[in-house]
């Protein structure tokens, strides 16, 4: 299949109009492992043939590390440059991968005059497979342990625990859950602007922390549902030299695995 | 005789009262220092939190065992209320157990027996449950009560309450065992107290002047504990088993991963982006975040009474399990702690006095508040719906623009975002470039 994206400006100017906008994120367009959750979900996307598009150069940043590190102007300037944006082309609904983006789109954006459906692509890949648009094919997870670790930004701050979840148990592998998930999940870290910057002086950096929470179940995969997690995890598992056992992946990057796309 | 208590009882009452009124007036006067902020929820939405979380408890029971213990000691609290009220009544008029006397014979007395059995027996319960919290305390040291902000006054409080719990307990059997006992001596049975009824029998040895003694001791000593309680609340930790209602009653409604937008900065950030717009006129002088107390919500410095330093928060903080300064309990306590400073001062210098201190900076200070990552744990924590993290946001957003006191990478990030739209320093024209490698 020739993979296609979309871009809102070119639709534009053809005259159509995208069902979904496809809010790709700084991480999904810049670093590079984010980049891969980002084509396994445009794969998708594509499989499904699911009328969207993205902003592509149009897009900026949702301003969050800059609001959540106490830069208000800069969140501002960002925010209401995308709602401009957003509103100029009659944007309804905005799906994402990143639950940074989620959640400020979601929750902060409409203060500002942006009202949008929005949704991230766990909960719209669990829809897809409760409509049965979306066939998962098991065979290649069966067996294999994955435990799965909440976002915070997903999890507590909006309470989507099962959609992530329902995602990986449509592979018919063997979800494991850790002590500490759902509610009492810990932060991999990267929150409130933490990934920009060093940690403060202590004992442990958290990554390291709930890398090691996460293989008390021995897993195979830690699946994960945010591109700012998967960094954190991904260089926990390195420090622990177990990169070779264990993968960190998305759970976009599943299904497109498992569907072979 | 009976006259020289009633007037005792009735003085008593009365200066407890009017201490405890004015210390709780101070209390809602500083909730007050804070700024405005509309908490707009339906009357359904606040009963119903109010009923679940401060009354059912129902967050409590996220850690099974301490919930349980201190489901035992709630549970007591609130039914020892009935036989309160008893006491106030025999004291204000001087009478002596009179539900019991007057409804000798109706159903109303089966009903009184039963409630008092409950208490009794609540209250045993309540002993040993107290013993326990001593021992976590103080010998099984469990970690979440020995950190730097427990040290020295929030550890004597915590178990100085747990002191007087033993001590009205002890009163309560005082007075129920002395006065079964009498009862037996005089009617040749016990009033159907189970427990002070076997306490009672075992003493009807002693003389009856003794006996008096040990029942006037139980009662004037138990009413006397309440007193001292309804004084000491709010100066203590133990505050919250009052204004855990209010406090969930007013619980925010919006989802915890929602900001509160700063509309002065949005107008003139719109105004900067559309020289059409003109930004309505700003209220009064212009203040980032927070500074000090008076720049926080009333919410916040609610929550900050409300806290009673049980430590969940901080338990479950990421940064602080990792070894960083923050800790969510010590945010609440230096809120409260400030709030009482800032009182003390009026007090002494006036109402106008502004000494020079302030929450961020004497108490707070920038390596705590940049340890955090918003991660909600601290609230999802709480027992009692209080939001550490409200706080610990206006202080950064005070840190950052007022003070400009923001790490040399959050600066880079802030350039970034505002020259290239991205945190990172990428080109905005190279956004696309990830669509290379689909086909």
């Amino acid at each position: 299949m020739q993979y296609k994206v979309p871009v809102m400006s070119d639709l534009v100017a053809e005259g159509k109009t995208p069902e979904v906008i496809f809010w790709v994120g700084c991480a999904g367009s810049f670093d590079q492992r984010a980049q891969r959750v980002t084509l396994a979900f445009t794969k998708i996307l594509n499989q499904l043939n699911i009328n969207f598009a993205v902003l592509g150069t149009e897009e900026a940043c949702t301003g969050d590390p800059a609001r959540r590190a106490g830069n208000e102007f800069v969140f501002q300037m960002l925010a209401q440059q995308n709602i401009a944006t957003l509103n100029g082309y009659g944007v309804k609904k905005i799906l994402t991968t990143c639950p940074h983006c989620f959640n400020i789109i979601k929750n902060e954006y409409p203060a500002l005059g942006g009202n949008y459906e929005v949704l991230h692509h766990s909960t719209y890949l669990q829809q897809l497979i409760n409509e049965g648009k979306l066939k998962v094919e098991g065979g290649q997870f069966k067996g294999r342990r994955i435990t799965y670790h909440d976002s915070c930004y997903l999890g507590r701050a909006n309470e989507i625990y099962e959609a992530p979840r329902s995602v990986i148990e449509a592979l018919d592998a063997d979800l494991v859950e850790i002590n500490k998930s759902k509610a009492n999940g810990l932060c991999c870290g990267a929150g409130g602007a933490q990934m920009f910057k060093e940690d403060e002086p202590g004992k442990k950096r958290i990554n390291i922390q709930r890398t090691e929470q996460l293989m008390e179940v021995y897993p195979d995969i830690i699946a994960v549902a945010c591109p700012f997690c998967n960094t954190m995890l991904t260089d926990g598992v390195k420090n622990e030299n177990k990169q070779d056992e264990i993968k960190v992946v998305d759970i976009a990057e599943l299904v497109a695995q498992a569907n072979k796309y | 005789m009976v006259i020289l208590q009633i007037i005792l009882f009735i003085a008593l009452t009365g200066v407890t009262f009017y201490f405890a009124f004015a210390k709780f007036k101070e209390i809602y006067d500083n909730v007050n220092l804070g700024k405005p902020e509309k908490i707009d929820t339906p009357l359904s939405f606040r009963l119903k939190k109010m009923m679940l979380i401060a009354f059912g408890q129902k967050k409590m029971f996220k850690i099974t065992f301490p919930a349980l213990l201190h489901l035992v000691i709630y549970a007591s609290f609130l039914i020892t209320q009935i036989e309160l009220l008893e006491i106030f009544i025999d004291g204000f008029i001087g009478t002596h157990r009179i539900i019991y006397h007057l409804s000798e014979g109706t159903f109303i007395n089966s009903l009184y027996i039963f409630v008092i059995n409950f208490i009794e027996i609540l209250s045993l319960l309540t002993f040993f449950v107290t013993l326990i919290f001593i021992i976590r305390r103080t010998i099984l040291k469990i970690d979440r009560f020995k950190k730097p902000e427990m040290k020295g006054w929030a550890t004597k409080d915590g178990l100085l309450i747990l002191a007087l719990e033993l001590t009205l307990i002890t009163f309560i059997f005082m007075m129920n065992g002395g006065d079964s006992a009498l009862h037996i001596k005089e009617t040749g049975k016990d009033y159907g107290f189970i427990l002070s009824g076997i306490l009672g029998s075992a003493l009807t040895g002693l003389p009856d002047w003794l006996l008096l003694t040990i029942e006037k001791i139980g009662w004037w000593g138990h009413i006397m504990t309440v007193f001292a309680f309804l004084l000491y609340l709010p100066y203590s930790k133990h505050l919250h088993i009052m204004l855990a209602f209010p406090n969930t009653f007013f619980s925010r409604p919006e989802p915890k991963g929602e900001m509160h937008n700063m509309p002065a900065i949005q107008h003139e950030v719109h105004a900067m982006l559309d020289p059409s717009f003109v930004a309505p006129e700003a209220e009064g002088e212009m203040q980032f975040g927070a500074k000090d107390v008076y720049d926080l919500s009333w919410k916040s410095l609610l929550d900050a009474y409300t806290c009673t330093e049980c430590g969940r928060c901080t338990a479950a903080c990421p940064a602080n399990q990792t070894g960083k300064k923050l800790s969510p309990r010590k945010i609440m306590m230096d809120t409260r702690d400030r709030m009482e400073e800032i009182a003390k001062c009026k007090k002494e210098h006036g109402p106008d006095f502004v000494d020079n201190k302030t929450l961020l900076g004497d108490y707070i200070t920038g390596e705590e508040l940049r340890a955090c990552t918003t991660c909600n744990a601290c609230v999802e924590e709480c027992p009692v719906n209080i939001s550490p993290l409200n706080i610990i946001l206006e202080l950064r957003r005070n840190l950052i623009m007022e003070q400009s006191d923001s790490p040399a990478e959050w600066n880079n990030v802030f350039a970034n975002m505002e020259n290239n739209q991205a945190p990172w320093q990428f080109s905005p024209s190279d956004r696309l470039n990830w669509t290379n490698e689909l086909n």
